[in-house]
């Protein structure tokens, strides 16, 4: 494939959404009302299709944040308790009470769109845990994706989106963000984006980590193998602060086809145990006392229940068992009536499959695979390798604005969602230390900072003139994997094995090689210390240099070249961080063996920030307030 | 693998510019080989075993075989979604077969309207109130 063959592209536009995910789809939904009053235009783009793109591309089946204030059920200060409680005490109040104060309405809109929500004989939603409710979601995406389509074409020309353009850089001008480059996916094209204001919301990252299955399953990780990173890399790369970089989530899932377990613990209250069939959120209560105050606060933070299981696997008590069968006999002993618990067992039934075929279908095919009824006997559970994922209960993500009614001291700078760099704002998965957004916060946080960034649009009406030898260069950087290619393919019999290049899947398999071994992975049982991640520095560096030497035979490939580019940042500020902060806080997700418990003098938030000007990295701790 | 194509059902999507499995994997994994008018997944070890080709494809040529690393055979889970539900048959490895319906959508698609009724109460860009809100709080 010829890099010269590909024409260049240029769309000018005011706001421009990178992504087309839960917060990209709530940002066209929002900025096409503002920007409609003040002549704004705005210009979605995603590498997929929105209908079926990023994590919620196979639909949910709960809204996972859902407060009912109008109805009494909870208060924003309850949510915000909850979510500082799960995250060790770190985590911005301020932006998690302005995700919570709003998050109600997105909720009801999606309702009225199409969304078919749980109800129950008095017509209320119908809850799994206190914040969860229940939907029929395998259409979620369709839908919300439709709702963010439908505002875009209120604008007319004014309202535009792009699909399957792979986002790479972003445009800079002196310290501003304008803009952003990308090519496509399916043609020639490399496409240049100049805007007034730049929201990332292009998700959180996987296969950083080396899955657990490493054949065909390679791709089931909880989290989909097509959010690579791009969200943290465009940050990074335009100089933004990042937060929490160290906080990734370690989810505990059903075995090997990763579904949830959330309906089974919170809706069938079931229990999980070790293979004797001891509960050891019990037996081991007393460890929590080691993590107080939060260890001892209900409900127990994540990390934290993670933890006490692989301390079961570590004793050799595995394998560690979800007790479907005595859940799901113990709901239906409640009922006396016969034929009354006979439907009630075909509505659990029902419930429990539907859980599964809305959200992890692979699941649902494990089960049919081993003949597991799950009325009938347990399953096993185990933790997942480690993702970010900050709308979830990661926190790695860009440093951003918190708003002015909310936010103390320093976490205000203007606009709401803003990163450190102007221009730049942040929600979903690319902005950090707000956990537990979910599906509906994101959508949510896609809200407040796109109305926000047309605020900054109408501020800053000039439309900054791109130097063009900028965009040329990056259009050489973005493209040179295939130039490398076809410089260098015939030298050898193998277009795989080639000393002058490495295609991006081994690559892939070396950073996901190092980080497991040397961050702190799933194979070591997520431990690592000062020196482990030194010497773990020491080889990213080595893929740095090659990955100059990437090689894409098409486009696709192209597209994986950059994806592993991107996850290779978020690696490399991940391992920073965790090396920045000397303690333990989070075990469970990681544990430090050199500072195996938590420090006072760390109630902070661990920032970092890779500066475009010199290439060097600094870290720096902030004020929790 | 996830996903695979059975030849016998495909039609390459009549030869229309984009085929329906490729314009919905959010992976970019459906391709269609041209010269047998066939597609196929260019990389079964990146498939998410989301289902969004198989729930899409005119002709229900698509299914999915379990990952072989860890799934036994003969397991099969297969979708078929209309406009307003998806109806799932599960048949196990044993041979037992069952089936579930659940709704997907009240309602029709392509009649969404983002204010949904709902009025926002505020004409200030620089004030707290979202569009809709606090009507649809
Ligand atoms: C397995 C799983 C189960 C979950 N279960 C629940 C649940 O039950 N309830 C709940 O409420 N929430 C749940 N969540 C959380 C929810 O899915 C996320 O919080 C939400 O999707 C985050 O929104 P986002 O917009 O930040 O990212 P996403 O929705 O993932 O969107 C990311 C977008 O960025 C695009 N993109 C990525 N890279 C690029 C690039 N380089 N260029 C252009 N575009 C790009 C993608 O195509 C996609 O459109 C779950 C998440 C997972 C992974
Ligand atoms: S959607 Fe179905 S019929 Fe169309 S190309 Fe794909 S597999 Fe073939
Ligand atoms: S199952 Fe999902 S990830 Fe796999 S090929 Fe089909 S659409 Fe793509």
């Amino acid at each position: 494939m010829n890099a010269d063959s590909f024409e260049t592209v240029v769309v000018e536009t005011d706001l421009l959404i990178l992504g087309g995910g839960m917060a990209a789809c709530g940002a066209a939904f929002e900025a096409s009302h503002w920007a409609k009053k003040h002549g704004q235009r705005v210009t979605l783009v995603d590498k997929a299709s929105m209908e079926r793109s990023g994590a919620v591309a196979m639909g949910l089946s709960a809204i996972n944040l859902y407060l009912g204030v109008s109805k009494g059920k909870n208060t924003v200060e309850d949510y915000v308790r909850y979510v500082k409680n799960d995250l060790m005490g770190i985590a911005r109040k301020d932006l998690v009470a302005n995700i919570a104060r709003h998050v109600d309405s997105s909720v009801h809109l999606f309702e009225k769109w199409g969304l078919p929500i749980w109800k129950d004989e008095e017509g209320n939603y119908v809850n799994e845990g206190r914040w969860q409710i229940m939907i029929h979601g395998e259409s979620y995406k369709n839908i919300v994706s439709e709702a963010a389509k439908s505002a875009l074409r209120e604008l007319g020309a004014y309202g535009t989106y792009y699909e399957r353009i792979f986002i790479t850089e972003p445009v800079m001008f002196g310290d501003r963000c304008v803009g952003a480059v990308g090519f496509s996916v399916r043609e020639n094209k490399y496409y240049v984006f100049k805007a007034k204001a730049v929201l990332d919301v292009m998700g959180g990252a996987v296969h950083v980590f080396r899955p657990k299955s490493v054949g065909e399953g390679l791709g089931r990780s909880w989290y989909p193998p097509f959010n690579s990173g791009a969200s943290t890399y465009f940050t990074l790369k335009a100089g933004a602060e990042m937060t929490c970089q160290e906080v990734r989530f370690v989810p505990v899932r059903f075995k090997d086809s990763y579904g949830p377990v959330g309906a089974w613990f919170l809706l069938f209250k079931a229990t999980a145990t070790n293979a004797k069939g001891e509960d050891y959120m019990k037996t081991r209560a007393a460890e929590l006392e080691n993590w107080a105050p939060y260890g001892t606060s209900k409900p127990t933070p994540a990390n934290l229940r993670n933890y006490l299981m692989l301390l079961e696997l570590e004793a050799g008590n595995g394998p560690i068992y979800m007790r479907t069968d005595e859940a799901i006999q113990k709901l239906v002993a409640e009922i006396p009536d016969e034929k009354e618990a006979k439907r009630k067992m075909k509505e659990l039934e029902s419930e429990a499959w539907e859980d599964f075929l809305d959200m992890t279908v692979s699941q649902a095919l494990n089960w049919a695979s081993h003949n597991i009824m799950p009325e009938e006997s347990p399953s096993e559970i185990s933790a997942c390798e480690p993702y970010f994922i900050s709308s979830h209960s990661g926190a790695s993500g860009a440093w951003i604005s918190g708003p002015k009614d909310l936010a103390q001291g320093e976490h205000h700078w203007g606009y709401d969602n803003m990163t450190t760099v102007k221009g730049l704002f942040a929600a979903g998965d690319a902005s950090g230390a707000s956990s537990h957004k979910f599906s509906s916060g994101s959508f949510t946080e896609g809200r407040i900072a796109a109305k926000a960034a047309i605020a900054f649009c109408v501020d800053h009406p000039e439309l900054t003139e791109v130097n063009e030898e900028q965009i040329f260069a990056l259009k050489d950087k973005v493209l040179k994997p295939l130039r490398v290619f076809e410089e260098h393919s015939g030298y050898t019999n193998d277009e795989d094995v080639n000393p002058n290049y490495v295609k991006p899947k081994m690559f892939m398999f070396r950073l996901q090689k190092i980080m497991d071994e040397y961050a702190g992975g799933a194979s070591v049982g997520f431990k690592t210390s000062e020196a482990l991640l030194t010497k773990g520095l020491e080889y990213l560096q080595f893929m740095k240099e090659d990955a100059e030497l990437l090689a894409a035979g098409d486009l696709n490939e192209l597209m994986r070249c950059w994806e592993n580019v991107h996850r290779m940042w978020q690696a490399e500020s991940h391992i920073r961080t965790v090396l920045f902060r000397e303690e333990t806080r989070w075990p469970g997700y990681y544990f430090r063996t050199d500072h195996p418990n938590m420090k006072e003098e760390w109630e902070v938030f661990a920032n970092c920030r890779w500066d475009p000007e010199t290439g060097e990295w600094e870290m720096f701790k902030r004020d929790l307030h | 693998m996830p996903s695979f194509v059975i030849n016998e059902k495909c039609d390459g999507c009549k030869a229309q510019d984009r085929t329906a499995c490729q314009y919905i994997c959010p992976n970019d994994l459906m391709v269609l080989d041209k010269e047998k008018n066939k597609a196929y997944n260019r990389a079964v070890d990146m498939c998410w075993e989301c289902y969004s080709c198989v729930k899409i494809c005119p002709t229900q040529a698509i299914e999915v075989r379990g990952y072989a690393d860890f799934m036994p055979l003969g397991g099969v889970v297969q979708p078929l979604r209309s406009t307003d539900s998806i109806m799932w048959a599960v048949k196990f490895r044993n041979k037992k077969v069952k089936r579930f319906k659940f709704p997907i959508r009240t309602t029709p698609e392509g009649t969404i309207v983002p204010d949904a009724g709902f009025e926002t109460g505020s004409d200030d860009l620089k004030s707290p109130i979202l569009r809709t809100e606090p009507d649809s709080l």
